[in-house]
């Protein structure tokens, strides 16, 4: 059965001006359109009404004021009761937040900056004494927490890197083939592709695909059970967070990284050398002939070695990102986001100060 | 308006699976206008998962809910939203949108319902904080900064923001202190009283079943055992209900319970 509703309606009967319908939530704005009409018969008015609910005694209040001698008649007892009670709970004002001065904000923004910049000094040195105890009580490891680690974000991550890598090494060879080509320098794409995969992108994509990857997830796990203060009961069950939550994450990434970016050197080398054979005729054998001749393999050490630094930024931002959260979901999404904002950042700095230290060293 | 005698809410032989568990079997339970029916039964007996399928949003394997007497199982989407605007529900958690404060949390189901001008919602969120008894301070704090019995109460206010004729409330007194706890019965009642409310409340809390309830259904072995008020419900022969109010915790509540009702 459908329940009968009545819409608002004013209308002249017999020389009475009567006003129907519902004082309820589904005709609030029919009502305020209604009002300007409403106002101008207000002292002749009869009200004709079946329902009336919290909603819709607001609105009636609003048109015919607070004063229960200008109302108009035809209300019931309950009704009238209804607007007795929402005009004793309604009288309270609004309060609006506040919104303090510019330099009451200054001040704050200065002060939230502050705490940011102590509470990453905090979390650094909880890492290191973390780190310290461990290496001085060895039997706190978490073996099984190390194994998830690499499993997920080092096995799980192989496909996706060795493809990503592939592409990029065939975009790199396809892209300088074309100029050495003009050239007929066809021969030095071994050199192009093999340095710029080794010494720079090899690493740099691996890192930015696992900043993306795990980092983030990283941050979201540590934020939410932040949030719902799982990492506060580890620290009442007498349990360091950071050997659960971030030491295994630290140890599994300096291990997978390294491991990750050995796989994109040679699948990017892998893809390198196909379009190498396919646009310049130059055959495999021929390829990985000149690449162990003229590439020094101290191009590759070089690569590698960035790799453990990479984990360790990445694994510090997310998770450091993910301790600091509070509040509610928002905060998570937040987090998430700086952590891997951040991560992606540090990465290409760090990677650009190494450059520059290592062709003034000559390397 | 809809008839009295038809029942508000009537479930018909409601089965609900969770993979090979079964929770509910045929099933079947009314609910008229105007009653305060609680929902009780030992752990894992569905009694949120049923309050889940009674405000739809979890829809059984077999069985048809019939609301404001609408079968709901072929209504369109459009028809749902407007049953769904009749039914106010509070979650056991608060569920209140955390990036949001208390009005802004009570002004989103009315912005969305029409278009109306943003002085009169406010008006109207601030209505409902303050019929739920909390003090108009707490209406630009964000739900983490409330206590838990300010969180429960504006949690009611939400569900209350488009005045609906049902209120589902899930453990609405769960982890309150026991003063907090009484207060919140007495608010529920003065709602309903005020309000023309129909409640389901899903409760432990024996307390809250002798003073809120006029109406208690029992739920074991995947049925509803029994609707009847408290007096009637405690002194059945049941096993199963038997067991449930044959402890200390209960007659306690039992004595307490009769004691405020006839004060």
């Amino acid at each position: 059965m459908q329940e009968q509703r009545q819409q608002p309606s004013l209308s002249l009967i017999d020389g009475n001006y009567l006003l129907y319908g519902d004082w309820t939530t589904a005709y609030l704005k029919q009502w305020l359109d209604l009002q300007p009409s409403i106002a101008a018969y207000s002292k002749e008015l009869k009200i004709v009404t079946l329902a009336m609910d919290t909603n819709g005694a607001m609105a009636f209040l609003h048109i015919f004021g607070k004063q229960a001698s200008n109302w108009p008649e035809g209300l019931t007892p309950t009704q009238q009761q209804l607007l007795r009670l929402v005009l004793k709970e309604g009288e309270e004002s609004i309060p609006e937040p506040k919104s303090p001065n510019w330099l009451a904000d200054l001040g704050f923004r200065f002060s939230q900056f502050w705490g940011h910049a102590n509470q990453l000094l905090n979390f650094i040195g909880q890492l290191f004494t973390a780190f310290y105890t461990l290496l001085c009580n060895p039997r706190q490891f978490k073996p099984k927490l190390l194994f998830d680690v690499i499993q997920r974000d080092g096995l799980h991550a192989v496909p996706i890197i060795a493809l990503l890598a592939f592409l990029l090494g065939a975009v790199i060879a396809w892209q300088g083939g074309l100029q050495l080509k003009t050239y007929g320098a066809n021969v030095f794409i071994v050199e192009l592709v093999a340095l710029t995969h080794l010494r720079e992108l090899g690493p740099l994509i691996t890192a930015i695909l696992v900043a993306g990857r795990s980092g983030s997830a990283y941050a979201a796990q540590l934020a939410t059970m932040n949030i719902n203060q799982e990492i506060l009961a580890l620290r009442s069950l007498g349990q360091n967070p950071f050997d659960w939550l971030i030491l295994p994450k630290l140890l599994g990434l300096i291990i997978t990284l390294p491991l990750l970016t050995l796989l994109a050197d040679l699948t990017g080398l892998l893809g390198g050398s196909l379009v190498a054979h396919l646009q310049l005729e130059i055959s495999p054998t021929l390829f990985w002939q000149r690449l162990s001749q003229e590439v020094s393999v101290s191009h590759f050490f070089i690569g590698m070695i960035k790799a453990p630094v990479f984990a360790i930024v990445i694994v510090s931002v997310g998770c450091m990102q993910g301790m600091l959260a509070s509040g509610g979901a928002d905060a998570v999404g937040e987090r998430t986001t700086r952590s891997v904002v951040q991560a992606i950042f540090l990465v290409i700095i760090i990677d650009a100060v190494f450059s520059v230290i290592f062709s003034n060293t000559g390397w | 308006m809809q008839s009295p005698n038809l029942p508000l809410v009537e479930l018909k032989n409601i089965t609900t699976q969770f993979g090979s568990q079964v929770v509910h079997q045929n099933l079947n339970l009314k609910i008229n206008r105007g009653e305060r029916l609680a929902l009780v039964g030992g752990s894992g007996s569905g009694k949120s998962v049923l309050l889940s399928e009674i405000a739809l949003l979890k829809t059984p394997q077999a069985g048809s809910v019939t609301l404001f007497g609408q079968a709901t199982d072929q209504l369109s989407t459009n028809h749902l939203i407007q049953l769904r605007k009749k039914m106010g529900i509070m979650f056991q958690q608060g569920a209140m949108f955390t990036s949001l404060n208390l009005l802004e949390n009570i002004m989103l189901p009315l912005r969305e319902h029409q278009r109306l001008p943003e002085s009169f919602i406010k008006e109207l969120a601030m209505l409902k904080i303050k019929l739920v008894g909390l003090a108009a301070s707490a209406a630009t704090k964000l739900p983490q900064e409330l206590s838990g019995g300010m969180l429960k109460r504006a949690a009611v206010a939400r569900a209350l923001a488009l005045d609906p004729n049902l209120l589902l409330l899930d453990e609405p007194t769960a982890g309150l202190d026991p003063a907090s706890a009484s207060d919140f019965d007495d608010m529920l009642l003065e709602l309903h009283a005020t309000l023309d409310l129909t409640l389901i409340l899903v409760t432990h809390d024996l307390d809250s079943l002798w003073r809120v309830s006029n109406q208690v259904a029992f739920l074991g072995d995947k049925q509803v055992l029994s609707k009847a008020p408290m007096e009637k419900l405690t002194v059945n022969s049941h096993p199963v209900i038997k067991h449930y109010f044959a402890n200390t915790r209960a007659a306690g509540a039992r004595t307490r319970g009769i004691g405020v009702n006839q004060g």
